[in-house]
């Protein structure tokens, strides 16, 4: 009984919290007159219509005397009285109907507007802007995790005077509110020529940050030192060690890191948005998207369609590595 | 297989006996903590020139009269840019509104994530693995799009308002353009993020000692008393640490705003958060000086709340591993 009942209210606010994707979802694949009509129904539909010698009809459904309703195709529009047909049987002729027709209401049929996906891939430029997004992230990731494995094989394998130090420090910068470094930083990039290139965003990349390298090291700390010591008794340099024999044992930590990094990039807004304000060849998914919102704005269902296509690669890549995610998150999240 | 001499079985056995004499080990030493600099190297200087410096030139800044086009000269201004700040009523009122928003979030960003955490991992839960895959998903929706999504959701013709009139509530909200409801509107968009936080949580959970449990119920403790005196204190270093990060979050919020209402302010001046004035003073109105001084007291109001935080954490936060 317990377990059906938590079973039950669990699943519910799993729905719930999804909901607004399928809502999304569904918005996307609707026609404009469909979102504008309060008692449509929620899947993406269209009002049935019936062809008939070369004419559209539009189909009701209408009360027959005898109690019963059928769905007859609208042939001759009257005030008081109307000329429907049956699609079933167009060839019995018409079948006149005493009353408004305007207060008849219409069936729908399902009609997923898949040419919403494709009108806004062409008003945003879709592929450019994916190009831009996917670019961003990929040189981002490179970056992060050459920076960051260096950075990380320091603090595990080697003793410094001040390493403690410096390895706190490196965390606090967590907690660092970025609006006390944004202002030099953005006024230094606008003197190097850097606004309005993709600099600013992935140089600051290669220089390393707290998460990955806590989460790199965390797991280098795992690796056994035999073997690099023993590399080292033979004459290997510390970087060959760490090319020959810590890289091949972190491989899971560096696939982690650059998942998350490339994810990361790729809902990075506000960087883009200072960096990239103006330069609408060179900006990235997101960009591309607030500015979209804010000229369709109106038009819903292609707000939408421009939602799902963006979120689409990010959800994916989510699905197929979500351990790694989880896991990532548990060690930056409980074991610091 | 031939023997190993002596020597170089001990070496083997224990690296620590076979240390070289102390002027070659302290050299031995140098050459390590050289290369530990070396490869630390790319943070120390990405921390010097993107962390140190810039904070150090942003505190300079707010004694200047730096914009961005310095039409002026540049001069020494004194505490000018913080008597200013002491005078400007947007500024409190934008401070205000963080400050609002972050008692509705901040205790709504823990709790929920832990309660949902709690009901993960009950052993009455049927499918628990596929609801925590599930609930962390929105986690990875780039951000202005999961913005945008809600947007919809809580519109007039949105899923929310047309559930709420299927249970009565024959007028439900205008969630993002009432000044009521503006907030627990923002709270419902931010609570699609805490897909994070239900994975920490969870994983402190179960790194919890069954045998505290089984403790406790042999001195009789029922669910809320287990829950009280096991799961909370042996939760509470994760608690804090979700609450100090929030704090930090929160100080700055401004992004999700920023895209709903295109940093209007919308609806009566209730979304003018902190961070979005500061955002505004330095790239629209490109005044360096005095955004760089809003920014040292966020920066401050961030530092004491934090150092407040950690002064209390000793009385309630429960480290297990320490004594």
């Amino acid at each position: 009984m317990r377990r059906a009942i938590l079973t039950v209210a669990m699943s519910g606010v799993v729905i719930a919290f999804l909901s607004p994707l399928g809502y999304s979802a569904l918005l996307s694949l609707k026609t404009e007159e469909q979102i504008s009509q309060p008692n449509s129904p929620i899947l993406p539909s269209d009002p049935r219509t019936f062809d008939f010698q070369g004419e559209t009809y539009s189909v009701y459904f209408v009360p027959i005397p005898d109690g019963s309703t059928r769905e007859l195709a609208l042939f001759k529009k009257g005030r008081t009285q109307s000329d429907f047909i049956d699609p079933a049987n167009p060839a019995a002729g018409t079948i006149t109907w005493q009353g408004s027709w305007r207060t008849l209401s219409q069936p729908w049929q399902l009609a997923p507007q898949w040419g919403n996906y494709a009108e806004v891939w062409n008003d945003i430029d879709f592929p450019r802007l994916l190009f831009n997004t996917v670019g961003l992230a990929l040189i981002g990731t490179i970056g992060t995790v050459l920076s960051c494995t260096l950075v990380a094989y320091g603090f595990a394998r080697f003793r410094f005077p001040g390493r403690g130090a410096l390895f706190t420090l490196l965390l606090a910068t967590i907690f660092l509110p970025d609006a006390v470094t944004l202002i030099p930083t953005y006024t230094l990039f606008v003197k190097l020529g850097w606004v309005g290139t993709w600099l600013p965003l992935l140089v600051p990349a290669f220089f390393a940050n707290a998460y990955d390298v806590f989460l790199i090291r965390q797991y280098l700390l795992t690796i056994p030192r035999d073997l690099d010591e023993a590399a080292a008794i033979d004459g290997a340099s510390a970087f060959r060690i760490l090319r020959s024999v810590i890289l091949p044992q972190a491989w899971p930590v560096i696939v982690a890191v650059s998942i998350f990094t490339f994810v990361y990039s790729w809902n990075d807004f506000f960087g883009p948005l200072i960096y990239l304000a103006g330069h609408e060849d060179i900006q990235p998914l997101q960009v591309g998207l607030s500015h979209f919102n804010g000229i369709y704005h109106t038009k819903a269902n292609l707000i939408q369609a421009g939602n799902i296509m963006t979120l689409l690669i990010p959800v994916i890549l989510f699905a197929i590595f979500q351990r790694v995610f989880t896991r990532g998150i548990v060690i930056t999240g409980v074991e610091k | 297989m031939e023997q190993l001499p002596a020597v170089a079985a001990t070496r083997l056995t224990s690296p620590r006996s076979w240390r070289l004499p102390r002027v070659r080990l302290s050299a031995l030493a140098r050459r390590e903590a050289r290369q530990g600099y070396l490869f630390i190297s790319p943070w120390l200087v990405g921390f010097l020139a993107l962390t140190v410096v810039p904070m150090v030139a942003t505190l300079v800044f707010t004694f200047l009269n730096m914009t961005l086009a310095q039409e002026e000269p540049l001069r020494f201004v004194g505490l000018d840019n913080y008597v200013r700040l002491a005078h400007d009523a947007r500024v409190w009122a934008s401070l205000g509104n963080t400050f609002k928003f972050g008692l509705i979030w901040l205790p709504v960003s823990i709790l929920v994530p832990f309660v949902i955490a709690l009901a993960l991992n009950s052993r009455y839960l049927l499918g628990s693995a596929v609801m925590r895959t599930l609930l962390f998903m929105p986690y990875v929706v780039p951000f202005v799009a999961s913005v945008l999504v809600w947007n919809a959701m809580l519109g007039e013709e949105g899923w929310l308002n047309t559930a709420l009139q299927f249970l009565g509530w024959s007028k439900p909200p205008q969630w993002l353009f009432d000044t009521t409801f503006i907030y627990p509107g923002l709270v419902l968009i931010g609570i699609w993020g805490i897909g994070a936080g239900v994975i920490i949580n969870l994983a402190g959970l179960r790194g919890i000692p069954t045998e505290l449990y089984e403790a406790a119920r042999i001195d009789g403790a029922g669910w809320w008393a287990q829950l009280r005196n096991v799961t909370v204190p042996m939760m509470s270093p994760i608690l804090f640490y979700t609450l100090i990060l929030g704090v930090i979050e929160v100080l700055q919020y401004f992004l999700v705003p920023l895209v709903l209402k295109n940093g209007t302010g919308e609806p009566g001046g209730t979304t003018l958060f902190y961070n979005l004035n500061l955002y505004q003073t330095f790239f629209t109105f490109q005044d360096l000086s005095y955004g760089a001084t809003m920014a040292w007291l966020l920066f401050g109001i961030a530092l004491v709340i934090t150092l407040i935080l950690f002064r209390l954490s000793r009385r309630y936060v429960f480290y297990a591993g320490e004594r």
